[in-house]
């Protein structure tokens, strides 16, 4: 048997297996029940002590989301000072110099959205102190924060009938203190171990064996590889992320990190079904989600292992897959899972170059993004999907003709508008998006020249790159097709602007549809309720997420990647 | 107002939390149990670093193991993949450049034995290994270039074959650096040349 096949078999695997415990403890985590973890106590109440917390307030969902939205200014501009003077902090030993302020508005926002893309190179773009203070603690935090507001829904979702949605930072710290940290701790190790650099030396430059010189980047990176990760942020410290050797240095490092990705953004559904003792519902949301996940792996693996055909063309031995912007130690096999895996959620870090992966490998990658709910970011990929899941209740309560309840509470006009605004957001900004770059790029040639022409690639896949730029913004994704020149003032600001729209938008939308629906009056079952942990049910969610999220995207696919498969 | 003053608190707290504690502990753990003090892990030969084991670099002489192609030239304090598309014309035209300058170099191959791996450019740009095909393709020119026994070199390369994780999970590979170390070991002559 193909031993990269058995690896990638065997990653799924302990994804699934170890989701379980793991949602079971993170629905206890946000339930407040004894756990493991209860020694972290003394450290959340002096936490909550020295910042004047009350953790016990129960909050409204409006000021739920204002807190929220308050902390996350504050976060933005916190990284933006320090971004702009990192040149004058310490632990700065490679001496490189401050970010522009185009380039520190982009950071700080896809740093502080959990999007974590990158305009700039960790190696020469950031020093050891911005790492830390800024990228590695937006890691942690802005993760926590998504994750708080699902744990926002959940309780209302759980209470009959409520004003409140429990207390922002209680869910807050506690996910970053019981949740993040000791897994990150325990990927870090290993990471260490298998010899991914953890220190503050600065560069190496070291000779060569042919008698030339080297010079190594080198850091912190051990620390800041597991929150990235784990917290679905996928900002790397290395510019060609987990592809590094550095970064990733073995299989073993690879599998970890890719498990890492996915393990929370799982754990998550079920802890759902935990926290209100549903479970056949979350398993119902897990299957549809496993399923689309899956389709992706099979498609992405068979293009990828299969390799370029332009390359067979010419008459060489390809037997390891399409392997430009791939590593060996790592293999088309995994690069391809780590594809699917990188875009189903909103992780974007990458082990291989998504730029140079076959036309229906990218095409995959981006319908990911593009529905942006299978799996999801930590927290809110599951609340993309509550929102689709309000809208399926609507449409087949229309069909049977049954009111439109879900949990027992009905969905009406205000929900079904909000969750419409939200769903059609996310193909609005990326196509009007991909619109205006084509626009300029076709009729303003001068000012594309200006900016240092974009593209890396002519012809359908230059209009990929252009896609996959949008779409990894809206999804708060943070991949690229890296061959665009993104780190531009056009593509700095619009990608900013996406950024915002698309990560806010959505929260405020899905919490306050949370909160209105928390408000109503609870109606017990009865048989004339919509049955929606069934498997009915999830193929109908299925099918409005395919209709909605994914045909929307169909006639600008035509034009770049199925256009290019049909040109190999 | 209070909420921002909350705010400005919890950050400086997170601050304490993750960017102090949590990288204290990650790095007297490097200290400890890191391959190299939480630095890049070292090669030596005779005493003398050669490089990092997990950084690759440019070999060109005929003397050792060729690396894939990188599209940053192997400079390890920047990174990157060529980022072409798989039916862009200019990169398939470069391909075909490489696989003529391959042959030059081997010219007793056949051009269906030559391995993609050694015409297309690595993500990183920094890739360490290269496959058993890759190596193996190689041993002729070097032997020649040594005035070593091609089966001597043939039994190196297998010695510095690295099997799938647990002899399970994922690919082979070789790396390179420590291969070609492996060489100079077993041939010091050539270094008295150098």
């Amino acid at each position: 048997m193909n031993t990269e096949i058995l690896g990638i078999a065997i990653q799924i695997i302990l994804l699934v297996v170890l989701s379980y415990p793991l949602g079971k403890y993170i629905a206890k985590v946000y339930k407040g029940e004894k756990c493991w973890s209860d020694f972290m106590t003394p450290i959340e109440n002096f936490i909550y002590k020295v910042c004047g917390i009350d953790p016990k307030e129960e909050m409204g969902w409006k000021k739920f989301l204002k807190t929220l939205l308050i902390l996350n200014a504050f976060w933005f501009l916190w990284g933006m000072v320090l971004l702009v003077i990192q040149h004058l902090l310490p632990l700065n030993p490679d001496g490189n110099g401050p970010q522009t302020p185009d380039q520190a508005f982009n950071t700080c926002i896809s740093f502080m959205v959990n999007c974590n893309l990158q305009h700039y190179s960790g190696e020469s773009g950031l020093t050891y102190f911005t790492q830390l203070f800024v990228i590695m603690l937006f890691q942690f935090i802005t993760a926590a924060t998504g994750m708080a507001a699902m744990a926002g829904i959940m309780k209302s979702i759980s209470l009959k009938t409520t004003r409140t949605i429990g207390n922002f930072w209680y869910f807050l710290v506690r996910s970053c203190t019981r949740i993040l940290l000791p897994l990150s701790l325990i990927v870090g190790f290993i990471l260490i171990v298998q010899g991914t650099p953890m220190g503050f030396d600065g560069k190496m430059t070291i000779p060569t064996l042919e008698g030339g010189e080297q010079t190594v980047s080198q850091g912190p990176t051990a620390a800041i590889v597991p929150i990235k990760q784990l917290g679905t942020n996928g900002g790397g410290y290395f510019g060609v992320n987990s592809s590094h050797p550095l970064e990733n240095p073995t299989y073993l490092t690879n599998m970890v990190e890719c498990w890492s990705i996915l393990i929370i953004p799982m754990a998550m559904v079920l802890a759902f079904g935990f926290y209100l003792k549903r479970k056949k519902l979350a398993y119902s949301i897990y299957g549809v989600m496993l399923f689309a996940f899956l389709v992706g792996v099979g498609i992405n693996t068979y293009q990828e292992m299969n390799g370029n055909p332009r390359i067979d063309d010419m008459g060489i031995a390809q037997e390891n897959g399409a392997m430009e912007g791939k590593e060996i130690r790592i293999g088309s096999g995994d690069t391809a899972l780590w594809s699917i895996v990188t875009t189903v959620t909103s992780n974007g870090s990458v082990n291989g170059m998504h730029d140079s992966t076959m036309p229906l490998s990218g095409m995959m990658e981006m319908l990911n993004m593009q529905i942006n709910t299978w799996f999801g970011g930590v927290g809110v990929g599951w609340m993309n999907y509550y929102t689709f899941i309000i809208i399926a209740v609507f449409i087949s309560g229309l069909m049977v003709g049954r009111t439109p309840e879900f949990l027992g509470k009905k969905v009406e006009a205000r929900e079904m508008k909000i969750a419409t605004i939200v769903a059609l957001l996310h193909p609005f900004v990326i196509l009007v998006g991909t619109a205006l770059s084509s626009y300029l790029y076709a009729h303003n040639p001068e000012f594309v020249e200006s900016e240092g022409g974009w593209l890396n690639n002519p012809g359908f896949h230059g209009l990929s790159e252009m896609l996959y730029e949008y779409t990894s913004c809206a999804a708060n994704n943070g991949s690229g097709f890296e061959g665009l020149g993104d780190n531009t003032w056009f593509w700095n600001y619009t990608c900013g602007l996406v950024l915002i729209l698309s990560r806010f938008i959505p929260i405020v939308g899905q919490v306050a549809i949370a909160g209105l629906l928390a408000e109503k009056k609870f109606i017990p079952e009865s048989a004339g309720t919509l049955k929606t942990d069934t498997v009915t049910f999830g193929v109908m969610t299925f099918a409005v997420i395919f209709i909605i999220a994914a045909l929307s995207f169909f006639p600008v696919h035509a034009l770049s990647t199925i256009a290019e498969h049909f040109s190999l | 107002m209070r909420t921002l003053l909350k705010s400005l608190k919890i950050t400086i707290a997170f601050c304490l939390f993750f960017s102090v504690c949590y990288i204290l502990i990650l790095w007297v753990f490097a200290l400890v149990a890191g391959p190299n003090k939480g630095n890049a892990e070292l090669v030596t030969l005779n005493g003398k670093v050669v490089g990092a084991a997990n950084v690759g670099q440019q070999f060109t002489k005929d003397i050792y193991f060729w690396g894939r192609p990188s599209a940053v030239d192997y400079t390890a304090d920047g990174s990157g993949g060529s980022n072409k598309g798989p039916t862009n014309e200019e990169y398939l035209a470069e391909v075909e450049a490489r696989i003529d300058s391959f042959l030059i170099h081997h010219p007793y191959l056949n051009r269906k034995e030559i391995p993609a791996e050694m015409v297309t450019a690595s993500g990183s740009g920094l890739d360490p290994n290269i496959t058993r095909q890759c190596a193996y393709v190689q041993i002729k020119r070097i032997a020649k270039a040594r005035g070593m026994n091609e089966s001597d070199i043939q039994e190196i390369v297998n010695k510095h074959i690295e099997k799938p994780f647990l002899g399970l999970f994922g690919t082979e590979k070789i790396n390179v650096l420590k291969l070609n170390v492996a060489l100079d070991e077993a041939n010091k002559s050539i270094i008295a040349e150098k």
